[in-house]
């Protein structure tokens, strides 16, 4: 079989039949080239899509939940409804050490503040941070660094600002790190500038302190605004987000079926979401571009089978000559194949050059929609796999056709 | 050579059947120059089809060159058409996208030759038939006769044992006729052994015997003198 395909009588052969029919042929391609182009094109774009999003969520930990406390709409324990519900570091660390699959805890504080530095001056909010912020949400730092441990415990007044505060209230290409600003009238030191982030997930903030800091200056104490819990990967999200706060009703002295005492945002659920809507798209796209694949291919059987009932006469002449059911069928299997292949490769090659027409519309700068439009290689082999198989199963019904007629029937004069 | 011994065929037409051949005995020997002649009707291109393997029998018995002819499937039955015999039709039957040299090498393509070989051969019978010229042209750019012959030349380009010919001359004038039977008869001089079906009483005494049939029996089997053809060309 193997010498039979690199025989070059076997591709004159094709070749003869190919250039007999050129225009039919070329039509009969067209489908399965669509097939493909549709195929290539649009799992491209998905992948474009996905690797926006991915941008897009990338510098957060999206297996999270932000929890912060309201008020309460049940009595319970002798408190009346209505009740403030307010978050403490205690909490955080109860709910750390006891709620399964958490990987970090981090209490959050934020505030609006008025800040001044020379004659410039605006209303930001401040956030009072842990170090570990910066691991749950990374911060893009375009100069200096993040809130360290030393920050923390020598409650230093440091400040870390975003690129938008920076253009408020500096010049151009003044040096920010290192400069003092004021928040609330207490000078602080300058210690890094952060890029802004595309999405804001969860509140954002324009200034972070550290926490320690913030904790002194604006008499904090052990109150804190939220807290932001991130869940192992093994671990629902869903699931810690219930845990911790059943646990944290349980510490408030809250009627475990108040479902308004806690607010939150579950974070994995939107990028869950997100998700599950790429993988749709995904689902869709080989769904539509196999079946179009497979009308294509149909269209080549067809093709194929109008073309050996023209040749009926010629198959005749070749089984008078000595060529067996088995020579007459794998011959025409193998121009079925044959134009399956050269018809997908095509359609794999224009596909490449929308996806590169993509890129070059949609695909350019920071905020762009469709990021590196591409498909794998193994995609492309899935396809050409696909269209072997297909065009041989394809192929197999003109090859019984051929040589369903006895060779003395193809040869009666007509 | 070829041996048949009580040929019965019928076809099922409907729920009736046709009775076709009803008992053939047929016996040629190597050398021989056989016209089967018969009106239509008559089995005399069922008893080819059959001789040729395009068909098989319903009962009776056919060897060819010592070889039983029975149970042919249609692989076995390739390879034997492909070995032991050559085929010349009506309508040349040539493949109209292929060469003369390609239609004539076709049936060593089979046999499995290295391509160069069969390209070897293949120029050889077409010089044979003096058509050396025309290799590498397609069969529209041919003339009847020249067509004829390079279908004699591809029916002779695997060296068979016999040569079928079905009304060879049916589709040519008269004087390419003569022509193409001087050829024919010039193999048969060669020691071909030819087995030619034909309802044209000239064609047909030009052949070294007659086997007359009617109704699916052999009325006449006669032995006749040989007109040449070479003396009307």
């Amino acid at each position: 079989m193997l010498k039979f395909l690199f025989d070059r009588d076997t591709w004159q052969e094709v070749f003869d039949s190919f250039s007999k029919n050129k225009l039919r042929s070329i039509l009969t391609m067209v489908g399965v080239w669509w097939g493909v182009l549709l195929l290539i094109g649009l799992l491209g774009s998905a992948r474009g899509l996905e690797n926006s999003f991915n941008r897009l969520f990338g510098d957060f930990a999206t297996n999270s939940v932000f929890i912060w406390g309201q008020r309460t709409s049940k009595p319970f324990k002798g408190f009346q409804e209505g009740k403030g519900v307010g978050l403490t570091l205690t909490d955080a660390k109860k709910v750390e050490d006891n709620v399964e699959g958490i990987e970090f805890v981090v209490p959050r504080n934020q505030r609006s503040a008025k800040m001044d530095r020379n004659f410039l001056s605006g209303n930001f909010s401040v956030a009072g941070d842990l170090p570990l912020l910066d691991k749950v949400q990374k911060k893009k730092l375009k100069n200096g660094r993040f809130i360290n441990e030393a920050d923390m415990l020598d409650k230093r007044k440091v400040a870390v600002i975003s690129d938008d505060i920076y253009k408020q209230l500096f010049e151009k290409d003044e040096a920010a790190i290192g400069a003092y600003i004021l928040i609330n009238g207490i000078n602080f030191k300058v210690v890094g500038v952060f890029k802004t982030s595309n999405v804001s997930m969860g509140p954002s903030s324009d200034v972070h302190i550290p926490f320690s800091t913030y904790q002194q200056i604006f008499n904090q104490g052990d109150r804190i605004g939220w807290i932001m819990i991130t869940g192992q990967p093994e671990h629902s999200i869903k699931q810690i987000e219930a845990d911790a706060k059943l646990l944290l009703k349980n510490l408030n002295k809250i009627h475990p079926d108040d479902k308004r005492a806690f607010g939150s945002f579950n974070l994995g659920d939107e990028f869950a979401k997100v998700t599950g809507f790429l993988t749709g798209m995904q689902f869709l796209t080989w769904f539509v571009g196999i079946a179009t694949l497979i009308a294509g291919v149909f269209a080549i059987g067809n093709i194929l089978l109008i073309t050996v009932k023209e040749r009926t006469k010629e198959i005749g002449v070749r089984r008078a000559l000595g060529a067996t059911p088995f020579e007459i069928k794998r011959q025409v299997v193998v121009e079925a194949v044959f134009l399956t292949i050269v018809a997908g490769l095509f359609g794999i090659i224009t596909g490449g050059w929308i996806l590169i027409g993509l890129d070059a519309m949609f695909g350019q700068g920071d905020d762009a929609t469709i990021v590196n439009a591409s498909v794998s290689i193994a995609v492309v082999f899935i396809a050409l796999l696909i269209l072997v198989v297909l065009g041989t199963l394809i192929g197999l019904i003109p090859a019984f056709k051929a040589t369903s007629v006895k060779p003395i029937e193809a040869l009666r004069e007509e | 050579m070829l041996k048949i011994n009580a040929l019965h065929k019928s076809y099922a037409i409907g729920d009736s059947s046709l009775h076709v051949l009803k008992g053939i005995d047929l016996s040629v020997e190597e050398g021989e120059m056989v016209a089967i002649m018969g009106s239509s009707g008559s089995g005399k291109s069922t008893l080819l089809n059959i001789i040729g393997m395009l068909d098989v029998l319903d009962s009776g018995e056919y060897i060819l060159d010592g070889l039983p002819i029975d149970n042919l499937t249609e692989k076995k039955a390739a390879v034997y058409r492909n070995k032991f015999l050559g085929f010349i039709f009506q309508s040349f039957n040539l493949i109209n996208y292929k060469n003369a040299l390609e239609n004539v090498a076709l049936p060593l393509y089979y046999q499995g030759l290295k391509r160069k070989k069969r390209q070897e051969l293949g120029m050889f019978h077409l010089e044979k038939v003096g058509l050396a010229d025309w290799a590498h042209h397609l069969p529209k750019e041919l003339s009847g006769g020249q067509k004829q012959r390079v279908a004699i030349a591809r029916a002779l380009a695997a060296n068979p044992k016999l040569l079928l010919a079905d009304e060879p001359t049916g589709a040519l004038d008269t004087k390419t006729s003569h022509e193409i039977m001087a050829f024919i008869q010039q193999l048969n001089d060669e020691g071909k052994t030819i087995l030619m079906v034909t309802h044209e009483e000239d064609i047909a005494s030009m052949c070294k015997r007659i086997v007359r049939l009617r109704d699916g029996v052999i009325m006449e089997d006669k032995t006749v003198t040989q007109v040449r053809a070479s003396q009307y060309v």
